[in-house]
Order: C-alpha cells, then sequence, then structure tokens
C-alpha cells in the first residue's frame, strides 16, 4: 500500500506535544477553583425533588389507617404488571382494603402511572431510589415496605395537586 | 311484513315488537338499563329516549309498539342530548365508589357515563344517602346508594323465579328496595339479580371481592348441577376458578341458572383435596407413583381376577367421550359384561323453571354410549358387592360411599378397588389405585342434557399437561404476560387426566392398542359408531349445543 500523505505535517511544536500537555493542566487547575457537582454518595445523601419519580409507596394516614381501596387501577394500568394486588372486604365504610398489595420492583419501571391512575391518592413516587436485593424473592414488596405515612410524602402529594 | 326505518336503516319486523327489539334483532343498539329481553317493560329508567318523526315528544324505545313505516332517529341531536340529561338526573345520586364497587368493569351505568355524558357533575348539593351493604338474602348483598331504580330485580322475582320478595319503598329520590316483611331473597334463584342488576347494587356475597372482572379468563361451558345443563362462563384467575355465571342460551336456561348451580359446582376443583397424580396403596397409605407405574399395577392386578368377579362403575358426571370409552374398554379389553353407572335422581328436587330431578349432567349422554352393559345391572352390582360375589371394583367418578354410606363395609372388604377420583373422599379411602381424574372444568368433552341437547365442555383450568396457549384455552391477561417468575404465574396445576386418557394408557398397557390423543378423536369415533351422532363433531355441536334425533326410545332417567 502506498504511503499516505498527510495534508499537513505537524510543527516542531505541535510535536512535542508540551504547549498542549500545559493547556490541559491549566483547565484541570481551573476547575479546582467552582463549586462541585459531585457527591459523596453514601457518607452525603442526595435529596430529590419533589418531581422525582422514586420507588411507589402506598400512603399510610396519620389515624394508622391506608388509604388504598384496592381497586386495582394500579394493577391495570402497570405496564410492567409490577403490581398484584387482592382486595378483601372490610368494616370501615370504605368497605374494602388490599389483603395483599405487592410490588415486583423487578418488573417496576417508575413511570408513575400508578400513581397518576390513582383515584385514592394512595400510590405516591416516593423519593427512595435505593433498591438492591440480592434474589429475587427480596425484590417483590409487600405491604410492610410500601406503607409509609403521609407526613414523609408531603412534598410528593403537593407536586402532584399542581398538576391536577 | 311491516317495516320501519331505524337510523335510515330500512327494517322489517314481527307486529307488536317494541322499537327496542327490533333495533337489537338488527344490531342497533340503544341504550337501556331497565329493559331486558326476557322481563317485562317498565319504562321508568328513561334512557331509551329515541326520536320519531311526526310524533311531538321523544318516546321510550321500550315500550313503544313499532308500527308500518315509523321513522325513527337514535342518533339524532334531541336524542342524544335527552339522553345525557336522563345520565345526568341518573348519576344525581350515584355514589363515586367505582374504584370500591364490585361491578366496576361490567357496569352499565358506568359504560354508558362515558359515551353518553357530559364527565362533570353540575350537582353541587349533598347526596341522598341509603342503607349500604344490606343482606337482602343468603347470597346477595344490596347497597342502596349505587341503585338505580329499575326494578328489573323486583320483575325477575315475580316474573321469573316466581316468588314476590322484593319491592320499592318510600318515593322520589328517597325510593329504595326492601324484601317484604318477614321475607328474604332466598328464592333457588336469587343471584340471577346480581347478573341482571345493571349497576353494582345487587351484589355476589360469594364472588364479593374476589377479584376484578379484568383480571379474569372466562370459558364458555356448562353447569355440572343437574341434567338441565345451563350454559354457563366459568371465570378464571390464576388457575383458580372464581365465580360461575349463566351464559345465554334460548334453547336451554334463557339468561338463568340457579343458585346451587352458580355456587356449589365448582369450589372442588380449587381445592387442597384434589388427588394429584396416580396413587398406588403400599403399606397400607396411599403413595403418589408414576403413571407408567400404575398402569402396570391395575393390569396385572385386574389380571388376577375372573372375569364375572370384577364389576366396572362409570359415572354420570363423565362425558360422552369417557364413558364411551370405559364401556369399550371393559367390554372388549377386558371382557366384561357387568358394568353400569348410577341414576341420581331425588325425586321432588325439581321445578317448573330450570332445575331437574337428575342430578348428574349427563345421564342420557352415559345411557347413549353404552355405559350400561347386558350383564349386572348397576343395583345388580351392588348386591353382588354384598354378597360377596363381585371381589374387584373398577369405580368412575363417583363416590358410592357418599350414595350409600351402608355400602362401607362391604368396600372395605373388597380384594381389589380401583378409583378415578378429582379429590380423596372416603371411597379412596378404601382404594388400591387411585387415578387422578380431571374435574369438567378441565377437559374437552360432550354432555347430553335431559333434552337430549348434546353441548360442549371446554377446558378453564389448565391441568399438568395442558399449556394455555397451545391447547386454545382462554387466558388472561395475567396468563398471557405472566412468567414463572412471578406470584401469579406460580400457579397450581394438578397433575389429573381426562378418564378417556386414563383409559388409553390402561388399554396400552393390556396390549390393546387404543391411538386416540384427543378427546376429539374419541367424540369422531362416537359418531361413526352410534347412529344419534351421526356427523356430528366438536365444530358442528358449536357453542349452543345440538339437539340429537333419537333414533330409539332411550329410557327416560
Amino acid at each position: 500500500m502506498a504511503k499516505k500523505k498527510r495534508m499537513k505535517d505537524l510543527t516542531l511544536l505541535e510535536r512535542i506535544y508540551l504547549p498542549e500537555i500545559a493547556k490541559g493542566m491549566a483547565l484541570t487547575f481551573q476547575n479546582m477553583f467552582r463549586p462541585s457537582f459531585t457527591m459523596e454518595y453514601p457518607e452525603v445523601k442526595f435529596e430529590p425533588p419533589a418531581s422525582y419519580r422514586g420507588r411507589p409507596v402506598l400512603a399510610l394516614e396519620e389515624n394508622g389507617e391506608e388509604r388504598c381501596v384496592a381497586c386495582g387501577l394500579c394493577s391495570r394500568v402497570c405496564p410492567a404488571l409490577a403490581i398484584e394486588v387482592q382486595a378483601a372486604e372490610t368494616e370501615r365504610e370504605k368497605e374494602r382494603y388490599p389483603e395483599k398489595f405487592e410490588i415486583n420492583m423487578l418488573r417496576c419501571i417508575f413511570c408513575g402511572f400508578c400513581e397518576e391512575v390513582c383515584p385514592e391518592e394512595a400510590i405516591i413516587m416516593s423519593k427512595d431510589y435505593e433498591l438492591a436485593f440480592s434474589n429475587r424473592e427480596d425484590a417483590v414488596y409487600g405491604k410492610d415496605k410500601l406503607l409509609t405515612p403521609v407526613s414523609v410524602l408531603k412534598d410528593r402529594i403537593e407536586f402532584l395537586r399542581q398538576y391536577k | 311484513m311491516p317495516k320501519i326505518t331505524i337510523d335510515n336503516k330500512e327494517l322489517e319486523f314481527k307486529p307488536g315488537q317494541t322499537i327496542i327489539q327490533v333495533a337489537k334483532d338488527n344490531g342497533i343498539e340503544i341504550p337501556h338499563f331497565c329493559w331486558h329481553p326476557s322481563l317485562s317493560v317498565s319504562g321508568n329508567c328513561r334512557v331509551c329516549l329515541v326520536e320519531v318523526e311526526k310524533m311531538p315528544k321523544l318516546v321510550i324505545a321500550c315500550a313503544t309498539i313499532a308500527a308500518d313505516g315509523m321513522v325513527v332517529h337514535t342518533q339524532s341531536e334531541k336524542t342524544i342530548s335527552a339522553r345525557n340529561a336522563v345520565m345526568e338526573f341518573i348519576l344525581i345520586n350515584h355514589p363515586l365508589d367505582c374504584p370500591i364497587c364490585d361491578e366496576a368493569g361490567e357496569c352499565k351505568l358506568q359504560d354508558y357515563a362515558y359515551q353518553h355524558s357530559v364527565g362533570e357533575s353540575r350537582f353541587t348539593e349533598t347526596k341522598q344517602h341509603k342503607d349500604k351493604r344490606v343482606e337482602l338474602g343468603p347470597h346477595v348483598m344490596f347497597d342502596g346508594e349505587r341503585c338505580i331504580s329499575c326494578s328489573r330485580c323486583i320483575r325477575f322475582c315475580d316474573e321469573v323465579a316466581g316468588e314476590n320478595q322484593l319491592t320499592f319503598v318510600k318515593r322520589g329520590d328517597k325510593v329504595t328496595i326492601v324484601t317484604f316483611p318477614g321475607k328474604q331473597l332466598d328464592n333457588p334463584y336469587s343471584l340471577n339479580v346480581t347478573d341482571i342488576c345493571p349497576v353494582g347494587a345487587l351484589t355476589n356475597r360469594d364472588f364479593r371481592f374476589k377479584s376484578r372482572v379484568w383480571d379474569m379468563s372466562s370459558t364458555k361451558t356448562i353447569c355440572s348441577g343437574c341434567s338441565r345443563g345451563c350454559n354457563t362462563d366459568m371465570w378464571v384467575r390464576s388457575n383458580e376458578v372464581l365465580r360461575l355465571t349463566p351464559r345465554y342460551n334460548d334453547n336451554v336456561n334463557s339468561y338463568w341458572m340457579c343458585d346451587n348451580g352458580r355456587l356449589n359446582t365448582f369450589k372442588f376443583v380449587n381445592e387442597d383435596s384434589r388427588v394429584n397424580g396416580p396413587h398406588l396403596r403400599r403399606d397400607g397409605k396411599l403413595t403418589k407413583v408414576g403413571w407408567d407405574e400404575v398402569f402396570a399395577s391395575a393390569v396385572s392386578e385386574l389380571k388376577s381376577f375372573n372375569k364375572d368377579e370384577v364389576a366396572f362403575i362409570g359415572s354420570a358426571y363423565s362425558t360422552l367421550e369417557d364413558n364411551f370409552l370405559f364401556a369399550k374398554f371393559a367390554k372388549s379389553v377386558f371382557g366384561s359384561k357387568n358394568f353400569d353407572f348410577p341414576r341420581v335422581t331425588v325425586p321432588g328436587s325439581g321445578d317448573n323453571i330450570l332445575i331437574t330431578e337428575d342430578k348428574r349432567p349427563n345421564s342420557l349422554g352415559a345411557e347413549l354410549v353404552g355405559m350400561s352393559g347386558n350383564g349386572m345391572n348397576f343395583n345388580q352390582i351392588i348386591k353382588g358387592l354384598i354378597d360377596g360375589k363381585i371381589k374387584a371394583l373398577y369405580v368412575v367418578d363417583e363416590n358410592l360411599i357418599e350414595l350409600n354410606p351402608e355400602l362401607e363395609a362391604n368396600i372395605a372388604k373388597l380384594d381389589l378397588l380401583i378409583v378415578h377420583a378429582s379429590n380423596f373422599n372416603t371411597l379412596t379411602n378404601y382404594a388400591n389405585i387411585v387415578f387422578p381424574s380431571a374435574t369438567y372444568a378441565e377437559k374437552n368433552g360432550t354432555w347430553i342434557n335431559i333434552e337430549g341437547r348434546i353441548q360442549r365442555l371446554k377446558p378453564a383450568v389448565a391441568t399438568f399437561e395442558a399449556d394455555r396457549s397451545l391447547d386454545g384455552m382462554a387466558m388472561s391477561r395475567l396468563d398471557k404476560f405472566g412468567t414463572e417468575y412471578d406470584r401469579w404465574g406460580k400457579v397450581r396445576k394438578v397433575d389429573a387426566r381426562s378418564t378417556w386418557k386414563i383409559i388409553v394408557g390402561l388399554a396400552n398397557a393390556f396390549g390393546t392398542k387404543y391411538k386416540y390423543t384427543m378427546a376429539e378423536e374419541v367424540f369422531s369415533d362416537i359418531s361413526k359408531s352410534i347412529d344419534e351422532f351421526k356427523d356430528l363433531n366438536y365444530d358442528s355441536i358449536g357453542e349452543f349445543g345440538t339437539q340429537l334425533k333419537f333414533k330409539k326410545q332411550i329410557v327416560k332417567v
């Protein structure tokens, strides 16, 4: 193969690369005085804004009652079929409650449709993003992991109401 | 024939028909709540208002008799605005509790609210509060707030069930439904009111909150409660039967079914007592074994008896295919004449509506395919059992001890008892060999009802060998998209087979090669060998069944 001729040969300065290295170092040096964007996770934790969609949770009223009436709309709308609800009867005025409520976090895609469709404002996208499991069974969150006091979810509920 | 024009279509009709009937017969849907094709006209919901040319006001389609030359508009501006107004009135006092309500998904009010209302309520006053969770009877729960006072349930009790149990009380927006003093909604057909209720006011207490309707699959099948053979839909979620509802068949059950059939004929399918896999008695205990082993063992056991010492008992619960092959096996493979099946009738239990005295769904069918041989009949077999002449018994799908508890001691003395059973019961306690029998919810087959109508059974629940998708079974959303790693995908599948399939295995172990692989092939053999079934196949029977023409007189059971 014939030797390809360069468009333009490099000058001496370019060939020794030193000025370029100095330029790069200068840029790096400059950045040392800028505010930092990174966090020292997990020592420092990221506090997401209200618009953030973390893992979905179930709201628990202050009097200890769950809001969910097990209508099954979240389960129906879920594009990933992550939610399974089994309803049962209760003595409360809203006569229906979830006997079983499970979200398979391996299936969940954090789209927030469940939150949008919920007629009772019961399923809410929390700010929790720390999801790690070592086996499939642990990834299925039952009511024990899902029920969260309303006070913790205040931000998100206010955010949602703005857009109703 | 007189002609009427509905929505610019000229339609012929029979004199005396109402506008809504003519429209329905021709596939034009006019919204309605209180009108039901099998009940009298009450005309109180007003949602079927239509515009008829040359009439001063809109008229209700359900109570207006069609006349020659009448011109009806069901989609005109006037009709639609009237319909929207009626919907707004009906929704005034209707609570917004669809999320809690079981009817959601199959609710007429919900459907029409989408189609014919503005979506927002202008009503700002407080809604009427009425009694909720009223137990109208042993099976039906009533919610007064949801009721739209269409009176279908009242008319059903009066006209179809023939018992006046429900009535309206109070007036205007306070009107509600109660039972007459001292009465309950306890007629044998009471649960039909939950089907015809256009809203969620009347709900089935047995099914309440069990599942959303859109999470279940439904399979067109037949009720096994008696020999009427009511057409039903079987609703299944996660391979578990959750409810039965009647399916319209004008020749059998119209829109109805009885409470006994609806509530008591499917629960055993879900029970833990199901026989899962073939069982052999070893050291006094039934032990689960493989199919090949159980066939070999059954053959060697059966061969050790004299042909007169063995009797075969079939069942009118089994399908035509099951009985046909079982009889064929007893006759030509084993060479016995002693085979018959018990007739289980409860005199006085029938009525003039649907319930029959014959408590088996396929007595006529078992008779027709020759389940009774020319040797001993059922009573003689039982007598032989008591006398000790019968030493070995092969029983399919019947619990002889439940039929006659006095037989228990005699059955315990048998040298060999082979049983096909779906659930462990008092008879399997004495069995040497138990074959797991697929229930009527798990197999393909046919039954013949008391009037000689042949009807199809379809599998709604998957057995171990079945695959919903490959076998063309009904599938719910969860069945379609679930995997074995999902909780709902981990369903119980019982290792059970239809009787005909077990017989094929047994005959092959005897050395007679039966080549059937599907129920349909057994049926095609039936249609070739028995005159009444000539030219019939599963497709020609169809989803509403076919009336058989009898060439010889069949003893009615």
